[in-house]
């Protein structure tokens, strides 16, 4: 029966110099520390990648917040991983002026090219592919965004182009 | 009040109670999940759905929540007319509800059946696939089927906001909405069973009752008492083939409110436990071979023997039991078996209350009070509930804000919005840190005797005719100020302190503090907490007499009845031995093996707190009656049964008569002649299940019913229920709530006292307007390398419920806690053990809070005796240490730092 030790077996991890930073310039922004959980998340996944337990409960230590809490929060947003994710996270949106200019046969063409489903990364680590429901920009439909950009009217060519030149973007990842 | 009119109906209601309260408070039937009377409102569930009509003109009317409306004088509601929306919302919450009423356990005593059927959403059209969950390990406690879940976010409301847990809570959201912890393991609040009633549905189920389950109609069940501590609890405990099965809360406005502590959920499993003595054994001498002795003849045997005995009572049995044994051998002969200095203490307390002007403070009381001091007692782990209770004491800066800005408040989460993390002041002196202490203003820590010195100066400073203190340091100073003028500020300040500490001093500080407080128009709290269920019955008993055990071992006597007593518990061990070895004939009367038993002559069995009746005195000095929930085996008695040949009713009688202010103890019960149409109260459901089958296997012939010695409750299902008459209250339920939300059906008002069921009798009155003074008492000059300081854990310090294995899987064996300087002082490494002096080697645990100097020994543990130890001990690091087996940090839940190396024990 191992689970027993299993909230005492994870260890923090040691927030980076510029985590630290940037979680005390939050700091400045709020009354509690507590509201600061979110934003640290954030910053932690901007230069991690993703939120995993070490982390969790390193920001957990350092803001003197339960992680139980911190869990709730973390959970809660959609946008923090709590599980590793590709170096590129492609957000197709499936909601309805997407879905009505045929985003499902969008995402079958992903997930035939990259052989991911929803919530899968690529074996390569370069892609993860996740549904969400609208980008906001529907008048450009159908739309998803990789990384920080948006890409709109898509078509099957246009994701082929689109997948090609973030990869040669990344030639050493392309190595592996 | 206001008038309103629901469906045609006038009602006069309280308009500063939400619309839902009221309509429940008038008998009406109107769906809910996520209101509970002591949690407030926050709207989340839909099911309270009314609708609210503008003015006579409007036909159509608003949806709005019952739960978060507020009556307005002249409106027009209708429940009818929002069925539709009900049925509709509870369709919506019932789609991923799985269909596993059978074999869940909380079928038949389900609000979400009761409300699903209320609400007439009675055939589900969903037949799509539905979400489901994984499960958590959340300790001994508490079973998990998150697949259950509604999402009403009580679980929540009471583990967080209300109990302020901090390990568990909501995770995701919508469809994936999760309530546990972030990783698995047991849930460390001192409340967590509360889950099990506070649930809706079976999401958090009461385990140790899964291992043994039957459903709530097949329980006997009957209103019975918490005996694992002062406080008094009232529980409804069931019983099913001759084992007792779980305890659930028993509502009592004044004691408990709706909330029981673990320790009293989980912790009576030792009833059925396989150290139970369950036969009267008799030998000749010490060391002669024991044989059964028959109920007759260990009753003559003990009453041959009592001509020439003294009889030692004990803070766990019953007033009447102690009155008995008083009776049988003498009241000079009668010894309290507690340390003089236990006794004492009793009695301080006693006094205080009915010399000084105060006010003995219940449970509403605390809840109430706006500014709290803690002298030295660590109220989580001795009196839980009231910690609970605490809790809820800080919250009421947030109730004035509230107040101020003129919006009610039961609008739970608008106040925490508003509170933010402002809290009315707690403070704490204490010689550790404690699990109070998140929501102290300030935690000072300390000695008790220094506790006790900063006390009395706190009285002095908010009333310069107390006895004064010399010689504090300015820190000190600034402290007590402090202290002092939030005191004064409040209009309802509490103190609260005890024996915990086991210092005369520290009590007496208190009740200076708390007699400095009386003024003109206020009466400051005060609750002095107690060791045992019923040390302040044990007290009133010794009014008049010193005997203590310290002076019955002194005594020279040649035999000694115990009765409920492990003497070894109570004094040193090598004190004890010589007392024993001393005597030629020792009768113990006990339920569970003892060292002290194991040495008897005569051993006569006891029955527990759930086979028999009688009276415990809480800590308040309130006498509660608790009733026998079933019959145990032939050869199991009560106490009093083997120490008397009178009735229990005569022996009450004879405590009401014999205890000064006593008279209430007789009128606790309806007494004999008591019926209800002509019967008496049943102790099982008009469901109850099998009675002709159950013993079939052993007679075809069904037994005649188990006769009551008391003639008010009767061992069978014939009689009316408590929804007639619900004079002795002994399980809720009503038609159409099936669960312990029908406990509103029984109330005066929603979540106010019971109708009819008595609240027990507290003993003192106080009407004292005089101030008198407690001296200032100079602490005795301790000499040795560590100071002792006791340390209580909720788990394992109390004598039965340890014998609980639930109980045990959270408790540890004994452990020394000292300060981290101390430990390299020593020389210890992280998988070292410690040598106490005169005693064995034991582990330690390093705790950031404690002083320099000092040493938190665990009372009650298995490994180390408390009362071995002198006031002050040497420590060495321990040779050729072992780890024992039964050593489990990782159950020690402390809110300061600790550190334990997991190669000594750090799991569990």
């Amino acid at each position: 029966m191992n689970n027993l030790i299993a909230s005492t077996a994870i260890k923090a991890r040691q927030l980076t110099e510029e985590e630290i930073h940037e979680i005390e310039h939050e700091k400045t922004h709020y009354p509690y520390t507590q509201a600061v959980g979110l934003e640290a998340l954030k910053i932690v996944q901007k230069y991690q990648g993703w939120v995993s337990d070490e982390s969790l409960l390193a920001v957990s230590e350092y803001l003197d917040i339960a992680p139980d809490e911190l869990e709730g929060v973390a959970t809660f947003f959609n946008m923090i991983f709590r599980r590793p994710v590709g170096k590129n996270v492609i957000l197709l949106c499936d909601s309805v002026a997407c879905w009505m200019l045929g985003c499902d046969n969008l995402k079958e063409h992903i997930s035939n090219t990259l052989g991911v489903d929803y919530g899968e990364t690529t074996k390569d680590g370069l892609f993860t592919l996740i549904p969400v429901p609208c980008l906001g920009a529907c008048d450009k439909a159908p739309v998803m965004m990789v990384g920080r950009e948006t890409y709109t009217h898509l078509s099957t060519n246009k994701i082929d182009q689109i997948i090609a030149h973030i990869r040669d973007e990344s030639p050493v990842e392309l190595d592996n | 009040m206001v008038k309103i009119t629901v469906d045609g109906k006038v009602l006069e209601v309280d308009e500063s109670k939400n619309l839902l309260e009221e309509i429940l408070s008038q008998g009406e039937d109107l769906p809910y999940f996520c209101w509970h009377p002591s949690m407030g409102s926050v709207g989340s569930c839909r099911q309270c759905a009314v609708i609210e009509y503008a003015n006579d003109e409007d036909e159509r009317g608003r949806l709005n929540m019952a739960c978060m409306t507020a009556p307005r004088e002249g409106a027009r509601y209708s429940i009818e007319k929002a069925a539709k929306f009900r049925a509709q919302a509870i369709e919506s919450i019932m789609i991923n509800h799985p269909h596993d009423c059978p074999v869940c356990e909380e079928g038949g005593e389900c609000h979400l059946q009761d409300m699903t059927v209320m609400s007439g959403h009675n055939y589900r059209r969903y037949d799509g696939k539905k979400k489901t969950h994984t499960n958590q390990y959340l300790g001994p406690f508490i079973g998990h089927e998150m697949n259950r879940c509604i999402t009403c976010y009580r679980c929540v409301r009471f583990y967080k906001d209300y109990a302020g847990g901090t390990d568990f809570g909501p995770q995701a959201s919508h469809d994936n909405t999760y309530f546990g912890r972030w990783q698995e393991g047991p849930l460390e609040s001192e409340f967590s069973g509360n889950l099990a009633e506070v649930c809706p549905t079976g999401v958090f189920t009461d385990k140790p009752f899964s291992k043994h389950y039957v459903r709530k109609w097949d329980l006997q069940t009957a209103p019975s008492l918490c005996a694992g501590c002062s406080v008094g609890c009232n529980t409804n405990p069931g019983e099913r083939y001759g084992t007792l099965r779980r305890v659930v809360n028993r509502f009592n406005d004044e004691v408990n409110g709706y909330f029981l502590c673990d320790r009293g959920r989980f912790g009576t499993g030792y009833v059925n436990s396989d150290e139970r003595i369950t036969v009267s054994m008799t030998r000749s001498a010490h060391d002669a071979a024991p044989h059964l002795a028959s109920t007759d003849e260990a009753r003559s045997q003990l009453q041959a023997m009592a001509a020439n005995s003294i009889g030692i009572g004990s803070p766990r049995a019953s007033l009447e039991a102690n009155f008995a044994l008083r009776e049988l051998v003498g009241a000079e002969n009668f010894y309290a078996g507690i340390s003089t200095n236990e006794l004492a203490m009793s009695r301080q307390i006693l006094d205080i209350y009915r010399s000084r002007p105060v006010n003995i403070a219940n449970i509403k009381d605390i809840e109430a009070s706006d500014a709290v001091l803690i002298l030295g007692e660590d109220v989580t782990n001795t009196a839980a509930r009231l910690a609970l209770a605490l809790r809820q004491s800080v919250r009421n800066l947030g109730k004035k804000m509230a107040r101020d800005m003129k919006f009610p408040e039961w609008q739970d989460a608008a106040i925490r919005q508003l509170t933010m993390d402002r809290k009315s002041p707690l403070y704490i002196l204490s010689a550790h840190a404690t699990r109070l202490d998140d929501i102290a203003a300030r935690v000072k820590i300390g000695t008790a005797a220094n506790s006790a010195r900063l006390g009395f100066a706190i009285a002095h400073e908010i009333d310069s005719s107390a006895p004064a203190v010399n010689g504090l340091s300015a820190d000190e100073k600034e402290l007590v100020t402090t202290i002092a003028s939030a005191l004064k500020e409040a209009s309802q300040p509490l103190i609260i302190s005890g024996t915990g500490a086991m210092s005369q001093a520290l009590i007496a500080a208190a009740a200076n503090i708390a007699t400095a407080l009386n003024g003109a128009d206020k009466k400051a709290n005060l609750a002095l907490v107690s060791a045992e269920a019923n040390s302040m019955g044990l007290a009133l008993l010794m009014e008049s007499s010193d005997n203590s055990l310290d002076q019955a071992m002194a005594s020279n006597a040649k035999a000694a009845i115990v009765l409920e007593n492990d003497l070894y518990r109570r004094a040193p061990a090598s004190s004890v031995d010589s007392f024993i070895n001393g005597l030629d004939q020792l009768a113990v009367l006990d339920s569970l093996k003892t060292r002290t038993g194991e040495q008897a002559n005569l051993v006569l069995a006891a029955g527990t707190f759930a086979e028999t009746s009688g009276t415990f005195v809480n800590y308040e000095v309130r006498a509660q009656h608790y009733y026998s929930v079933f019959k145990p085996v032939d050869t199991i008695r009560s106490s009093a049964f083997w120490l008397s040949d009178k009735k229990l009713s005569e022996l009450t009688q004879g405590c009401a008569d014999s205890i000064s202010g006593g008279a209430g103890i007789a009128t606790l019960t309806p007494g004999e002649g008591f019926s209800v149409s002509g019967m008496k109260v049943p102790r099982q459901q008009h469901r109850y299940s099998g009675r002709t089958a159950m013993r079939a296997n052993i007679n075809v012939h069904e037994p005649k019913q188990e006769q009551d010695e008391e003639g008010i409750l009767t061992y069978s299902m014939e009689g009316v229920s408590a929804l007639k008459d619900a004079t002795v209250f002994n399980t809720a339920w009503a038609g159409g709530w099936n669960s312990n939300q029908s406990v509103f059906k029984f109330q005066s008002h929603t979540g106010a006292a019971l109708k009819q069921a008595t609240k027990g009798h507290c003993l003192v009155e106080n009407s004292v307007s005089e101030k008198t003074w407690s001296e200032v008492t100079d602490a005795e000059k301790v000499t040795g390398d560590f100071e002792v300081f006791p340390l209580y854990h909720l788990f394992g310090s109390e004598e039965l419920t340890a014998n609980t294995e639930a109980i045990k899987a959270k408790a540890t064996s004994a452990y020394i806690a000292i300060n981290e300087a101390d430990a390299s002082k020593l020389g210890l490494q992280a998988s070292d053990g410690v040598s106490v002096e005169h005693n064995g080697a034991v582990p330690y645990i390093i705790r950031s809070s404690i002083a320099p100097g000092t040493v938190g020994i665990p009372v009650g543990l298995k490994g180390l005796n408390f009362r071995d130890l002198p006031a002050a001990i040497s420590l060495q690091k321990a040779t050729d240490w072992a780890t024992p087996s039964e050593w489990h940090a990782a159950n020690i839940i402390v809110s300061d730092k600790t550190s334990v190396n997991a190669e000594n024990g750090g799991e569990a």
